[in-house]
Parts: structure tokens; sequence; C-alpha cells
């Protein structure tokens, strides 16, 4: 028999979606860590502690993983215990975790490949200390590159995956 | 003198009577099987107009018959610059010595007229010209105006058929994703067109990402993957009123890689939950679920045998991507594919003797071909990037998109040959991905 699990709360998922729908991209923005998706005003400062710019920039919004992995790197480990602690003394703030692959594989595999790494991200916040209840995954596969060179310059780039903060209206 | 049967091509209704099985007598022949060197040379001169109307959609359909048959690398168009006698007349006597004269193995003759409503009346015969004889009857084929292209292909797939023994493709659509915009910033929206490229309609606006749409066996109903939620989830797509409903059993989970069983009332597809990726089935009229496989590695990219009752399907159980088929109620699967590199997006052909994938090996991407149970394994293209066969309704072609590498790189649709001869663009503007052929039409 099937057991859904239910990860989140349905309700908390969907005001997460409508304030912070993950799929940016389609309304023509660049999305995280492009240019422009995101206004700066709506970021704040990131010398302020208390801003999303200071979790995306000075943080690092962001990790990567080697070829066909998805275990975390001691660097993206490094990161994330940055990210959870913020995430621990913002607790009004919800997450939603990118999953995000190469080219270099076929569309099914990499969506299961880009959710991996996304979990991944959300094992290790829960691991310390965040609230599965506030993190949610979107496996993107190959859909979203972010740099779109074909070498392994850019695919190091694109082999991510992105914690994107919003308000947790509901959460 | 053979019967001119007649058939009612009931477009509009979509009801629409099979035509009988014809003779299939003569030396004419090709053999697919043994890979053709030398195209089979044919007539075409334009079909008759009998009416005055007609002139346009006889030259029309004349040429989309020659473009399906040369399409297929088997048939070679003799130029009408080098015909010697003409065809003035459907019922004229064909004069064999003027044909033959000039090396045509076949000819092919018609002739359209068009009522005061517009509707088309298409009738045509095949002669093969080296044994002085009709190859099958006249048949004849009643639609719309705007079914003129329908028209040409039945005529076509009925001209295929006879000579190689097996049922045509033609009269057959394609649902694929249309691309357009920078790589970064990748637009993508269903899309349904004629298999050859032509008729190209939009099914879906460009607001989310949408992937991989699969026809249902009767050709009505197309799943397909689509972010509008935010996250990727399976949607079924209504074609008649380009209308979509979200599987609603599945919310709260990531789904993707849906295909349909052959009956049309099972689904099976991939769940995500929790970084873990299995096989489901879901029947549609209940909305009943069921767990396909329970591992901790990915399964996904399903496609049933045309009898029903088996999966073909990729994992990375082993610790890469290969290919492996199972009972369509789950359980224990045997592993197929055993070369080098990778192996995925697995489709059984309709004919349920082969299956297509797409193979990495080497910083490169095939196309390739095996049975069922992996032997005899067949490459039939490379590239930087190619993916994602789909069968033509008769097993002997099969369409892919192919990537180029590079910031500027572009997806577009390819057919091949299962022989791996026949490599071509299928003729679309702009990018396109994913894929996939419909049944033949009714």
């Amino acid at each position: 028999m099937i057991r859904f699990s239910t990860i989140l709360l349905l309700s908390g998922a969907l005001a997460l979606t409508a304030c912070n729908n993950p799929d940016r991209f389609g309304a023509g923005g660049a999305g995280a860590g492009g240019a422009g998706g995101i206004s700066a005003g709506a970021l704040g400062d990131p010398n302020d502690p208390n801003s999303i710019a200071y979790f995306n920039q000075t943080i690092g919004d962001r990790v990567h993983f080697a070829v066909d992995q998805h275990v975390l790197t001691p660097e993206a480990q490094t990161i994330l215990a940055q990210q959870a602690s913020w995430l621990n003394s913002h607790p009004g703030y919800t997450a939603i975790i990118e999953g995000h692959a190469d080219e270099q594989g076929t569309r099914e595999y990499n969506i299961a490949l880009s959710g991996r790494r996304a979990n991944s991200v959300v094992e290790y916040l829960v691991s310390q200390g965040v609230s599965a209840a506030r993190l949610q995954t979107v496996a993107y596969g190959k859909e979203r590159p972010l740099a779109v060179c074909s070498d392994e310059s850019c695919y190091a780039q694109n082999r991510r995956a992105v914690t994107v903060v919003g308000a947790g209206a509901g959460v | 003198m053979n019967i001119l049967r007649t058939l009612c091509l009931a477009l509009a209704a979509t009801a629409l009577s099979t035509p009988v099985a014809l003779a299939q007598s003569g030396p004419l022949r090709i053999v697919i099987e043994e890979g053709v060197i030398e195209p089979l040379p044919f007539a075409a001169p334009n079909f008759v107009a009998e009416t005055a109307s007609a002139g346009e959609a006889a030259a029309n359909i004349t040429r989309v018959i020659a473009s399906d048959l040369t399409g297929t690398g088997l048939f070679r168009e003799i130029p009408a610059s080098a015909f010697i006698s003409g065809v003035s007349s459907f019922d004229a006597p064909v004069a064999y010595p003027d044909w033959k004269a000039i090396n045509a193995q076949a000819l092919i003759t018609g002739a359209v007229s068009q009522g005061s409503d517009g509707r088309l009346n298409v009738k045509f015969r095949l002669f093969d010209i080296f044994s002085g004889a009709p190859l099958g009857d006249g048949l004849q084929f009643a639609g719309g105006q705007g079914d003129w292209r329908r028209i040409a292909h039945k005529v076509a797939d009925q001209i295929y058929s006879r000579i190689t023994g097996e049922t045509g493709y033609f009269d057959s659509r394609v649902v694929y994703v249309s691309e357009s915009g920078p790589k970064d910033n990748r637009q993508k929206r269903l899309a349904l067109m004629d298999y050859d490229g032509a008729n190209i309609q939009y099914l879906t606006d460009a607001s989310t990402i949408v992937l991989a749409p699969r026809f249902s066996p009767s050709g009505d109903r197309v799943l397909y993957t689509s972010f509008e939620t935010g996250f990727p989830r399976i949607k079924l797509m209504d074609l008649a009123s380009v209308s979509s409903r979200a599987l609603a059993e599945l919310n709260g989970n990531m789904t993707f890689a849906p295909r349909f069983s052959p009956d049309g009332g099972t689904v099976v597809f991939s769940l995500e939950q929790g970084g873990n990726t299995d096989l489901y089935s879901m029947q549609l009229s209940s909305g009943q679920m069921r767990q396909l496989t329970n591992a901790p590695s990915i399964e996904t990219a399903p496609s049933f045998s045309p009898d029903g009752s088996r999966i073909v399907f990729e994992s990375d159980r082993s610790g890469n991507q290969q290919l492996y088929v199972m009972s369509a109620n789950g359980g224990e699967a045997t592993r197929i594919s055993f070369g080098e590199g990778r192996y995925g997006t697995p489709v059984w052909s309709p004919r349920g003797d082969m299956i297509a994938f797409t193979k990495q090996n080497a910083g490169r991407f095939h196309i390739g071909v095996m049975r069922t149970d992996g032997s005899e394994e067949r490459l039939l293209t490379a590239s930087f990037l190619d993916e994602g066969p789909t069968w033509a309704p008769n097993g002997r072609v099969i369409m892919f998109a192919r990537e180029s590498s590079g910031a500027a790189g572009v997806s577009q649709l390819y057919s091949v040959d299962i022989t791996g001869r026949n490599l071509r663009a299928v003729p679309i503007e702009g990018g396109a991905s994913d894929p996939a052929w419909s049944p033949l039409l009714p």
C-alpha cells in the first residue's frame, strides 16, 4: 500500500507557493542568482544579518555537487550549517530548496537526481535543528541552467541546490 | 479495370471506416528489414483536377504524397521534367512503355474534385510499371477542404503499405514541447503537429515549464508534466477541448514521467518523495494507486509493453542508469542493458519486438534499439545530446530530440529508421524537444 507521508502541511505549502512560487523564471526573471530577478529592496542589505540578502550573499544560498552525485561536500556542509543557523534565528521564514542538474543526463533522470540533491540539503538543515515543516523541495532537473556553456565550468555551476528563503505566511 | 472502392473520410466526426485489406501482389516490393540501398523510383504526375476549383488542392496533395514517400528514404521521385507522357485523365490507359523508359518502377495517378460545399474527393491508383499492372485497387477518399493534408497522407500510407507490406505512418501526429528563448530562460509550450511538421497547434502558453507529453492509445488525450503549481506534477489534457486537469490524488508530491497503459485506463509514472523516486500506477477511472517499485534508487521513465503485461523502466539501482523489465503489477525486475555507459528513457515498440532507448557513453548520447531481452543492441545515432525516442505507429521509424552544444544550443526533432538510415530533421520553426508520436489516425 502507498504511504504518502506528508512532509508539509498542505495549507502551508499552498501559502508558500502563492507568495513564493519557485518557478519565478517563467515570468521573465532570471531567478535566484540571476541578474535582477528579485529587486534589491525586497532583499535588504547584505550587511544586515536579518536580511534575505545576507542569507543569499553573505552566507550563500546555494551548494554545488559533483557529477551525478547528491552527497554534500565539506564546503556545502559549512554553508548549510550557516543557513541552518540563520533559519533557526529567523523562525518567521520558510524556504524552498531547488534542486538542479547539468545538461549531461536524460530529462526524467535529472529531475529525480535534482530531487535527491534538494533532499540532501533538507536533511542537513533538519539535522541542524530546522523544522522540516518550514522546508519544501522542488526538482528542476536540467530545466533551469544558470550557466549556458557546454563544458565543466558551466556544468559545475548548474549542479546545485538553492535555498530560496521567503516570508512564511501560514507556517 | 479494378473496382474503385469508395471510403468516406468523415474527419469531422472521427468515425471512419477502415479500408479492407488489399491484395499484396506483384514483384513491386520493398522489404525494409533487408536495408534498402537504392530507393525505388516512382513517378507522381500532378493529380488531375476534375473540377475547376480543385487545381490547387490537386497539386498540393500530389506534393504531400511524394514528400511522404521520399521522406522515408525508401523511394525516389522522378522529376516531371523527365516524363515522356502525361496523365490528363484518371481513367485513361497507362502508357507503360513511356514510364518504363524513364525507369519509373511505380506510377501514382490520381484525381481531385471539389464540391460546391468545398468538400474534396480524392481518388488514386498505383501501378507496377515493370509488371504492367495495377498494384491493388483504386481507392477514393472524401473529406473537408481543410483535410487535404490528411487525405494526402492516407493516400501515401496506402502506397507505402502496398509496396512495403508494412502499415503506414504518415496520417499521424506528434505532440512535443516547443522551445523558445535563451538557454537560461527557456520558454516551453506543448504543441501538436502533423508527423511532417505541418499544422502546428499550441496547446499551452509559455507561463510555466511543461515536459514530456505522451499520447493516449486512442490519440485523444495527452499526459504531461507541468510546473504550473511551482512543482512538477502530472496533468491530463483532453485534446478536443484543449482542457487539462491535474491528477488530483497526487497533490503534495512531485510526479513526472507519466505514460498510458495500452488500454488507456492506467497511468504509470514516477513519484518523488523525500529524495527518492519510485514507480506507481494509477487507474484513471477510480484514482486508485499502486506502488510498483520500492527501492532507495531512482526508478523512472516507465513504458508498457503493447500487451500491457510488462513495464520497461530505468533505474540506477546497480550504481548507474540501466534498463529493467518487470511485470505491470510491479515486483521483481530483470535487468536487460549490459553495454558500456548508461541507458535511459526506454520505450517499448508498438510491435512489441524492440525497446528504443537513450544511451550515454564517453561524453556522447545515442538513440538505440535492442530486443526486449536486451540482445541485438544497435545504436542508430550519435551526437552531443540525442534524447527521448518515440516510435512511429508502425514501429519502423523513431523520432527524437537532438540538442546542439554551447550557449546558443538549440533542440530540434529528428527522425531515423530503425536500421539507422535516413536520419533527417523534422522541418519546424524554432526549438523542439520531447516528441511523442500518436497512433495512426482513424
